[in-house]
């Protein structure tokens, strides 16, 4: 019978399938192969976005991007001072826009390659060519001539039509340059391409291509495609050179002066080319290897502080060798493997073992870099979890060993541990106003707005780990900027400081009163439409709305509703200016004011609120260019004052770091950007640990120090062994 | 056979095509981009990045890209007549193309890692939902009406009503902190996937010993079981070799819904547990626009479920000789 078989059959068929199911289980979790534990485990955070130093921006990004790469300046861990680096040495000239970095003889690479000036100048290009889309390339703008390289190829490489890629520049020798930027152009009908001969040297790039041609032809070659065929061409010798990223062509013709004068007058060679000739690489960016051992680097103007840039990461270098060759073997895909940890060439502390896509990136020391014998911890992973629950819960089970956000409802009980302890963060809470919406185009209602914000409530009940309440936009701490008195001055009508306290705030609520009546709202004037507060999805962020909400509503008798929204479209309402009023946060890039004060500019991307005041944008201009750094903080002093006077942001409170570290870690330095550097780290044994406690404070409470008793590499151990 | 076979894999086509141009324009349609971030970028940094994925073309022809095999695009792969150096053969060609996010990997590697980490989970949870729900049905319906059966129904109704993520918080709080057992999260040895398997096949454990009650319930009434019993034979061998057979049949016709479910419902799961698997990827591609990685999702996803269903309805004929699948 034939139910009989199929009955009979199945449930052994289906058992199959179920052990089958088991064992593909079972080896495809054989098949991830097993991890040791690494020495030191830190939560990320989150995947990040690339390990390539150009095309990225964020904090999880820089935490990797630091161990594995160095640039020719790194930051002293706790005051974040440029150090030397890659670079053993640098000179600045008198006028403070000539900088010279010597790199260090014995400064390797992880494949053995020395690392030479060439490497920084094909690095720098790099980031500054726009196929590259480095987020970060204006970092690099201050060097000159960067910035227009960045705008040069940008504005014609996406035309359509071929002739807009190409620029003529006539040298005095009587040799025209031809250069060819980007890769759209079309082939010539029915053209075989070029094969150009092939010699290699030092022609900015390691591999020039020199190509002989006919006598009477010109012919211009994009990545082995012909592209320009002109038989009339005087041309007696071409030569192709392809620059460093082996994007852009660059030929070279030789012919009387006369000849091209006239080729250049027929319109064969392109109109409008002169322009081009501005802004060829590397010549006309003001970035040089003077010779394997010495870059040279010309600003645009003094820029107090470029050193500081240079130890930011978009600034480090990557290796040449290791992405043309990714380039040559993969053409399609190089882009996406040449970082891959079978691949990547680093010059850091550390270079890359294993990564696995939103679990973890592990770290390995890296035995070429020149101070290898100082690096102490042999792995490092760095996982990407994004629940704070499931990275505190990790934490305080010992499986990792340093988080950077513990849950906000458990701060309380953090606190008088001895492996928290919160320091003032170069970030500010502020909430943006959209000038461009009546009745908020008035200084005084922003200035009322601003003055009835309960920022100690805020801070005491919300955010809970001693933020400072913010009656200025800087954040304290930057070197040489002391000047928070004359924003809190502006914003408040008295100096902050002693006179903080409650009463300070009931004035502060009287004052807010009087400025709306003068404003024409109020009891006796018009009544104000109802504030929208726009803010993204967030606890911490809905509270804060609603603390300032609520003190809106009780001291200004105002109406005001709450919008939250998901992230990316909470960004496009910024972007596009639909909002009254916008939770906003900004953390500095480096250490100083221009980093806050530079966004408010007229029309700046990042202004986002529709304001703008000539004195400002004069003193923002005028501090870029200013020798002296104390009249330059002066002018900063002076800029940040007009914007709390004008409030177009109100500013609500300042960040500080919330980091929980295990107490047994060494060489994890605070600092205001919150930046930690593995290079430094190493584990205590059980003596240095008693020693760094007896020095704390005794209220602190003592947690479990997991981690080797006997110190790993750490200065103790290492003299130990008698290194 | 062939003739169901045929139209299943037509509207299999029909359906994915659907599928894949509704998501296609829906997601461009919503606000935001995939390289918007809270640091405007200069407006020529933006329009490099823009140019470099092509977001600056028209959303058709961006759809015709990625559908493929036109070449679009001068750097596509060279045997379309591109220059290769940027070689998107296009979805027809199963290449999903790179991830906006995740930039130094394709949408396909990032599959390729996390798709098995999702099914070694989704295996796990299954084996111990069938295992669970199978006992717990069969043991209801023979002490059918006792205390025994009112409490394993409340149990499992229960297991269906909590979240899996519930169950999570509370298998953390059981096994890692008041037993220390098993690891709170994480990923790399079989003992980190103990408790989220546990967690996410709970609930299905739950409806599937129902189903099991209420088939075995049927089963045990027909006048075969009472003949077996009749003639002799032992409770228990009436039970294996007779009843479960025909018991467990809703139960087969719920495993492919339910594997479905268990791979798509994975996702709360592996972000409590941190689990690299696909699953968090599902919603994660979209919150971040990561437009290539979300449609991948969404393809895999899509065929894994069709597939599923029509594996089961294949099964259900095996079992089941009434069902004839040239009809239905």
């Amino acid at each position: 019978m034939m139910p009989s078989v199929a009955s009979h059959g199945m449930p052994r068929l289906a058992t199959l399938a179920l052990l089958g199911g088991l064992l593909a289980a079972a080896v495809s979790m054989a098949g991830g192969a097993r991890l040791e534990r690494a020495d030191f485990i830190f939560n990320n955070g989150t995947e990040v976005t690339t390990l390539d130093p150009a095309t990225v921006s964020g904090v999880p990004e820089g935490r990797i991007i630091r161990a594995l790469f160095e640039g020719l300046c790194v930051k002293h861990p706790s005051t974040l001072e440029p150090l030397p680096g890659a670079a053993e040495r640098w000179s600045v000239s008198e006028d403070r826009t000539v900088y010279t970095f010597h790199i260090r003889e014995n400064a390797h690479w992880s494949n053995g390659d020395p690392l030479t000036a060439h490497d920084f100048v094909f690095s720098w290009e790099r980031v500054l060519n726009p196929l590259t889309a480095a987020e970060y390339a204006y970092q690099l703008w201050y060097v000159a001539g960067a910035r227009e390289y960045t705008h040069l190829i940008d504005e014609f490489t996406y035309q359509p039509d071929w002739k807009q890629n190409l620029w003529v520049e006539e040298r005095d020798d009587g040799r025209l340059r031809v250069g060819c930027s980007g890769y759209l152009l079309a082939a010539a009908d029915g053209e075989a391409p070029v094969a150009p001969t092939v010699s290699t040297g030092d022609a900015h790039a390691a591999g020039a291509v020199v190509a002989r041609l006919g006598d009477t032809e010109l012919r211009l070659s994009v990545a082995g495609r012909v592209v320009a065929v002109n038989a009339d061409m005087p041309a007696t010798a071409a030569a192709l050179a392809r620059d460093a990223y082996g994007e852009s062509w660059l030929l070279e013709l030789e012919a009387t002066p006369g000849a091209l004068a006239d080729a250049l007058a027929r319109g064969d060679l392109m109109a409008g080319a002169a322009f081009r000739a501005e802004h060829a690489f590397p010549e006309r960016v003001g970035i040089r290897a003077l010779d394997a051992q010495t870059l040279e680097v010309r600003l645009g103007s003094p820029t107090p502080y470029f050193l500081q840039l240079v130890a930011f990461y978009p600034l480090f270098p990557v290796n040449r060798r290791n992405l043309t060759e990714a380039r040559e073997r993969w053409p399609g895909t190089w882009e996406l493997r040449w970082m891959r940890p079978e691949n990547i060439v680093t010059n850091g502390p550390y270079t890359v073992e294993f990564r696995r896509v939103n679990d973890r990136i592990r770290l390995v020391r890296n035995p070429d870099y020149w101070d290898a014998e100082n690096v102490a911890l042999g792995t490092i992973d760095a996982l990407a979890i994004d629940h704070l629950g499931t990275s505190i819960n990790l934490y305080l089970t010992g499986e990792v060993d340093w988080i950077d956000r513990p849950i906000t409802s458990i701060i309380p009980r953090l606190l008088p541990r001895e492996d928290f302890n919160p320091a003032p963060y170069l970030g500010s809470y502020f909430y943006r106003v959209n000038v461009g919406h009546p009745p908020f185009d008035d200084p005084r209602v922003r200035k009322a707005l601003s003055l009835t914000i309960d920022r100690r409530a805020i801070t005491t009940s919300i955010t809970k780990a001693g933020e400072e309440p913010a009656w200025a936009f800087v954040p304290p701490g930057l070197p040489g900027y002391g000047k928070v008195e004359m924003a809190s001055e502006a914003a408040r009508g008295f100096a902050t400081g002693a006179e903080v306290a409650e009463a300070g705030f009931a004035r502060d609520v009287e004052r807010a009163r009087e400025l709306l009546a003068e404003a024409g709202f109020g009891p006796d004037g018009a009544e104000l439409p109802t504030i929208e507060i726009h803010y993204n999805t967030d606890e911490t962020h809905k509270d804060v709305a609603e603390v300032i909400a609520d003190g809106w509503k009780k001291r200004l008798g105002l109406n005001v509703k709450l919008l939250n929204q998901e992230w990316k479209v909470y960004l496009d309402t910024q972007k596009t200016r639909t909002f009254d009023v916008s939770r906003s946060a900004w953390i500095g890039d480096y250490a100083d004011p221009n980093t806050f004060l530079d966004m408010f500019v007229t029309g700046g991307e990042n202004n986002r609120t529709g304001w703008g005041d000539l004195r400002y944008d004069e003193l923002i201009a005028a501090a870029a260019v200013e020798p002296d750094p104390v009249r330059r903080m002066e002018l900063f002093a002076e800029a940040e004052a007009i914007l709390m006077d004008e409030l177009p942001i109100l500013p609500i409170y300042f960040y500080v770091t919330r980091n929980l570290v295990n107490p047994r870690l060494g060489g994890f330095h605070g600092n205001v950007v919150d930046e930690h550097f593995p290079k430094h780290w190493y584990w205590m044994n059980d003596a240095e640990l008693a020693t760094k406690r007896a020095a704390q404070p005794a209220e602190w409470r003592e947690v479990p120090a997991d981690g080797p008793g006997d110190g790993l590499y750490s200065p103790a151990a290492r003299r130990g062994r008698g290194e | 056979m062939t003739r169901f076979l045929l139209r299943r894999l037509l509207w299999f086509a029909i359906t994915l095509w659907v599928v894949v141009t509704v998501s296609f324009f829906l997601m461009r349609a919503v606000r935001g981009g995939p390289f918007d971030n809270d640091r405007a970028l200069h407006e020529s940094i933006e329009r490099n990045i823009k140019a470099r994925y092509h977001l600056d073309w028209h959303p058709f022809k961006q759809y015709l890209h990625y559908i493929g095999p036109f070449n679009l695009d001068e750097q596509g792969p060279e045997f379309l007549g591109g220059d290769g150096t940027r070689a998107f053969g296009g979805v027809l060609a199963g290449d999903f193309g790179p991830s906006f996010k995740y930039r130094d990997f394709t949408v396909n590697d990032i599959i390729g890692q996390s798709l098995p980490i999702s099914v070694s989970l989704g295996v796990i949870a299954l084996l111990w939902a069938l295992i669970l729900g199978l006992s717990v049905g069969v043991a209801s319906a023979l002490w059918r009406g006792t205390r025994v059966d009112v409490g394993l129904r409340l149990v499992a109704t229960a297991g269906i009503a909590v979240p899996n993520f519930t169950i999570a918080g509370f298998l953390v709080i059981l096994f890692v902190f008041v037993v220390p057992l098993f690891p709170v999260a994480g990923y790399g040895t079989w003992r980190h996937l103990v408790l989220p398997g546990f967690a996410l096949g709970g609930p299905f454990a739950a409806y599937i010993a129902r189903l099991t009650r209420t088939g075995m319930l049927e089963v045990l009434s027909q006048d075969y079981i009472r003949t077996a019993h009749a003639k002799g034979l032992p409770p228990a061998t009436v039970l294996l070799r007779h009843a479960i057979k025909g018991g467990v049949l809703p139960v087969v016709s719920y495993l492919g819904p339910a594997t479905a479910g268990i791979l798509t419902g994975s996702l709360v799961i592996e972000r409590i547990f941190a689990i690299p698997g696909t699953g968090s990827h599902f919603v994660n591609s979209a919150l971040n626009r990561d437009y290539t990685l979300a449609m991948g999702v969404t393809i895999l996803y899509t065929v894994l479920v069709y597939t599923l269903n029509t594996a089961v309805d294949f099964a259900y004929t095996l079992l089941d000789p009434r069902i004839d699948l040239e009809e239905s």
